[in-house]
Formats: structure tokens, C-alpha cells, sequence
């Protein structure tokens, strides 16, 4: 599913909304989910799962190509963490 | 870092502010967003959102664990696991705003 299928679905479940609202309502989820984390905030959606961010520490890699060493900042990454009733759904359970 | 946890709620906030439905539609409609998300990956589909990122699912083979407590082997089930990958988009932004 990608996410004009998605909006599409919901489209479909509610045939008293624009359609360019329903694609505004998919886009301000996903863009609020984005903006909490470039702050450093987490997202929590009970059930569904956590988006997070965690630091990288620096660290020393290496251009696999050259094999030279290069230095590398630290940062920070987005995760997210599966929340157990969709864990155990997956799970058949 | 600010560390606030944003809940649902944030999220059906943001969508009240942004469309002009009731709170209790707004939030139904965060509801349903979740769910159709999950349906399609407990179907095996894998969910793709163009600069966000990608939800997959993936089969894990059964293995031998260990309490870690303990020490003693316990068999572990073949299961599915949901993996995000995020967007490069996602990635820089993140990457960008969080820059000491």
C-alpha cells in the first residue's frame, strides 16, 4: 500500500469529506509525526507502536571503496518501536 | 532537546487545526489512518509513504534463546516482525533538527 492507496481507503470511508482534505488530514499526520522528531520528541501511538530518535555517537568508519578511515559525526536517527497489540496481531493472536 | 511524548491526541490537534472538522471526527479519522495501516500490514503488505518511510514485514525462522537470567534455553516460535525504514527525507530532518 503506498500512500495514495491510503488515502484513497479513507476516502472511501468517508464519502462526505473533499477529497483534498483527506489527503490534507494523511499529510498532517505523517508531517506532525516528522516535526516531533526533528524537535527530539517522541510519538507514541498506543497500540500501534513509537517513533523515537536516537543518537549515534561518533565514531571512526571506513570508505568501503578506499578502505580509508573516515571520521564520523555524531547524529541522530529516527526509530520506531512496534506496539504489542499490533505486534500480537501480526502474530495471529 | 525538548523530549515532549506526543500522543493522539497531538496528532488529531493538529488535524482539527488543519481541516476544519470537530475534534471527535478528527480523531476518528487518526483512528482509522492507524488502522488501515495495520490492517494492510497484518495482510502481509508492506506500507509504503513517499518521504516518511517504509513499513515491512518480515519473517522471522524459529531459534534457540536464552533467558538471560537464568541461562536456560527456551525455544523461540518462528514469527512476523514489523521493520520501519525511514525515508531519506525523514532522515535529513531528523538528522538536521536534532544538531548540536
Amino acid at each position: 500500500m503506498i500512500r495514495s492507496e491510503l488515502i484513497q481507503k479513507i476516502a472511501d470511508d468517508n464519502p462526505h469529506l473533499y477529497q483534498r482534505d483527506v489527503e490534507r488530514i494523511v499529510n498532517t499526520i505523517f508531517e506532525e509525526i516528522t516535526n516531533a522528531m526533528a524537535r527530539g520528541d517522541r510519538v507514541e501511538l498506543r497500540g500501534f507502536g513509537a517513533f523515537s530518535v536516537k543518537k549515534r555517537d561518533a565514531r571512526v568508519g571506513r570508505n568501503p571503496r578506499t578502505g580509508e578511515s573516515v571520521e564520523v559525526e555524531e547524529k541522530h536517527v529516527p526509530f520506531f518501536k512496534t506496539g504489542k497489540l499490533l505486534r500480537d496481531r501480526l502474530n495471529g493472536k | 532537546m525538548s523530549e515532549k511524548t506526543l500522543t493522539r491526541m497531538d496528532l488529531s490537534e493538529a488535524v482539527f487545526r488543519e481541516v476544519g472538522l470537530s475534534r471527535n471526527e478528527s480523531a476518528e479519522l487518526v483512528e482509522s489512518v492507524l488502522g488501515h495501516i495495520s490492517d494492510a500490514l497484518v495482510e502481509g503488505e508492506q506500507v509504503k509513504i513517499s518521504s516518511f518511510g517504509t513499513f515491512s514485514v518480515r519473517g522471522k525462522a524459529a531459534r534457540i534463546g536464552r533467558n538471560p537470567k537464568t541461562g536456560e534455553e527456551v525455544p523461540i516460535q518462528p514469527r512476523r516482525v514489523l521493520t520501519f525504514r525511514p525515508s531519506h527525507l525523514m532522515k535529513d530532518r531528523v538528522a538536521a533538527g536534532n544538531k548540536s
